[in-house]
């Protein structure tokens, strides 16, 4: 809290009065974080510019806009044609929802597989989650303001969900519609959410990132850093690090942009809305997908919707369902086949989501949706029983410099380089 | 850049300005891509094609008898047409330049003298002036009376008294026939 540390005397002032410089460069100038991230701890500040270019180009979209079912697809077509740069701003907006998703599902696995979510980081696990789950909701009602065929019938097929609720099940669909079907209300008030929610995300991320800075950033070994000769200031080595990271990651963004804005997202919502047909296939957008297999897999209405938001459930209780106490992946032999096997099973459902409900790969999903229940609530407290972990390095420094002669310690240098 | 003491003095200095040079090079990079990324998000506040597409009009003006006014609207203004009387053209032209605040002569304000077209926006902070109806007011120099602030202005559109600036303005405007006009 020295003010002296600043040479500007304006600076000083402000912050003698205002500590906002102190606590700027307290979190992110000298913040000690572990020397030893891999690139895997660059999609935290990825996801968090993600989020600035969503808000950034949604506020501006928002501009031009018309949240009326008779012409918000003709304003929307407006924006891709009349409104300056405006194909530029919608089609960063639209696979900005895409890249947001992949790399928070990166942030999410790097996460399960350094064990992030372990003491004292439950809360912060937990804060993420919610942000998920936010994002899950904004990026749901956003697809539904171009008001084409998918987002209508999107809009419709989700809001059922609610339907499978006992007794009120009926009346909770009726509010979420503000009428008898998806229509003019429902579309307004999904624009209204679809406005507000970015703004409650940013508020989570803020205690996200409080709740990160309390014990600092997990690192590839998994251990706490033992002092002062673990650690590195945050800046320049991980703004540095973070902005490279950036670059890469923006050129990708770049080019889907310019060379394929429409890869991730489905012809059909071109065609607008007609709420007498449905179209002959409907899937959600990809980064649902997932979880849409889980929906389709259980044969039945309410264990379906069960199934679904008990697949992000189990999340929120991991940190007490993975009890070993050893963090790294890379220090437990049998967590890491497992982790794979997760992640493939991940994949699968995916893939398994987009395919029609027919045939081989209802077997596919419900066997895939079994795995994911069974790796959370079976396979992980298991584990924590009955694996035998490799040795632990003594600290960071040691494993990073070679300096001890544990087994583990070297397998783990070779994963950071 | 921090700068080490060491007796090869002359090899720091060389490398701090190496370095100097990439960090404002890389700044200077950064402050372009910026502002690339800065203007699309800006400029699409500016009028899209479709409203500039309906930047022209086109006006029956036959219809209109002498000392008769219309307004039509042009890019989301009003634009009064008067067709004069002779006794407003002879007034509009006789009048002297060192009596008007915005010294114009009436011939530059028409292109044919019975037809007077000219946006009906005063020009001080923005208000309709009154004038155009039979029965309105029009001011102390039978033109229009801006109700706002009190402007008037003459029968050639011209600022006589308030707090008006100029006179009002004259938007492009072509004759496509003897009884069609193009605005814009």
């Amino acid at each position: 809290m020295s003010a002296d540390k600043f040479s500007n005397p304006v600076v000083r002032w402000i912050d003698h009065r205002l500590p906002i410089f102190s606590f700027m460069d307290h979190e992110l100038n000298e913040y000690p974080t572990p020397k030893n991230l891999n690139y895997f701890w660059n999609f935290g500040s990825l996801a968090g510019v993600s989020l600035v270019i969503m808000i950034v180009t949604g506020i501006v979209l928002a501009m031009s806009y018309t949240p009326h079912v008779d012409y918000a697809f003709q304003s929307v077509e407006r924006i891709m044609r009349d409104v300056n740069h405006g194909w530029l701003l919608r089609y960063i907006h639209m696979n900005g929802a895409s890249f947001f998703f992949i790399v928070v599902f990166i942030h999410i696995f790097r996460g399960l597989y350094y064990g992030s979510y372990k003491a004292p980081r439950e809360l912060l696990w937990i804060l993420g989650v919610l942000i998920l789950l936010l994002m899950m909701a904004t990026a749901f009602m956003g697809y539904v303001l171009p008001w084409g065929q998918m987002s209508f019938w999107g809009a419709t097929v989700i809001t059922n969900l609610f339907s499978a609720i006992p007794f009120v099940g009926d009346s909770i669909v009726t509010f979420l519609w503000g009428g008898f079907s998806v229509d003019n209300p429902t579309l307004n008030r999904f624009f209204a959410l679809h406005y507000l929610m970015p703004f409650l995300i940013v508020g989570v991320v803020i205690l996200h990132l409080v709740a990160l800075h309390r014990f600092g950033s997990n690192n590839p070994i998994g251990i706490d850093p033992s002092g002062p000769q673990d650690t590195v200031p945050f800046h320049p080595y991980y703004t540095i690090k973070d902005f490279f990271g950036l670059s890469v990651f923006l050129t990708l963004f770049a080019a889907a942009i310019f060379f394929f804005p429409n890869f991730m997202g489905h012809p059909d919502n071109y065609i607008p809305a007609n709420p007498m047909q449905t179209p002959a296939h409907i899937v959600p957008e990809w980064y649902f997908l997932p979880f849409y297999a889980i929906l389709r897999a259980v044969p039945d209405k309410l264990g379906g919707v069960l199934a679904m938001f008990g697949a992000i459930a189990v999340l929120f209780i991991l940190p007490w369902l993975d009890r070993s106490p050893i963090r790294s992946g890379n220090f437990r032999p049998v967590f890491k086949i497992f982790f794979w096997v997760f992640f493939a099973d991940c994949i699968a459902l995916g893939y398994l989501g987009g395919m029609p409900a027919e045939g081989i790969y209802v077997v596919l999903s419900r066997v895939a949706t079994a795995w994911y229940f069974l790796h959370f609530l079976v396979i992980l407290p298991l584990l924590s029983v009955i694996e035998t972990p490799k040795p632990l390095p003594q600290s960071l420094s040691k494993s990073v410099l070679g300096g001890s002669a544990m087994a583990g310690a070297a397998s783990a240098v070779k994963e950071k380089v | 850049m921090a700068k080490t003491n060491t007796s090869k003095q002359e090899d720091t200095h060389v490398d701090g300005r190496r370095r100097d040079f990439i960090v404002v090079a890389s700044y200077a990079m950064a402050g372009i891509g910026a502002a690339a990324v800065a203007w699309p998000l800006i400029d699409q506040m500016n009028p899209a094609a479709d409203t500039l597409a309906l930047a022209s009009i086109e006006v029956d003006i036959s219809k209109i008898d002498i000392g008769q006014s219309i307004t039509v609207k042009w890019r989301g203004k009003p634009v009064f047409i008067r067709h004069r009387t002779e006794d407003e053209i002879n007034t509009a032209q006789s009048v002297e330049l060192s009596q008007l605040k915005d010294p114009q002569l009436d011939v530059d304000r028409v292109s044919n003298p019975k037809y007077l077209v000219m946006i009906g926006v005063c020009t001080h902070l923005g208000c309709v002036p009154l004038g155009q109806k039979t029965g309105e007011i029009k001011g102390e120099y039978d033109g229009w009376f801006c109700p706002c602030h009190g402007s008037h202005y003459d029968s050639s559109g011209r600022i006589r008294k308030g707090p008006a600036p100029v006179n009002l303005e004259i938007p492009p405007y072509t004759f496509e026939t003897e009884s069609l006009i193009k605005i814009g």
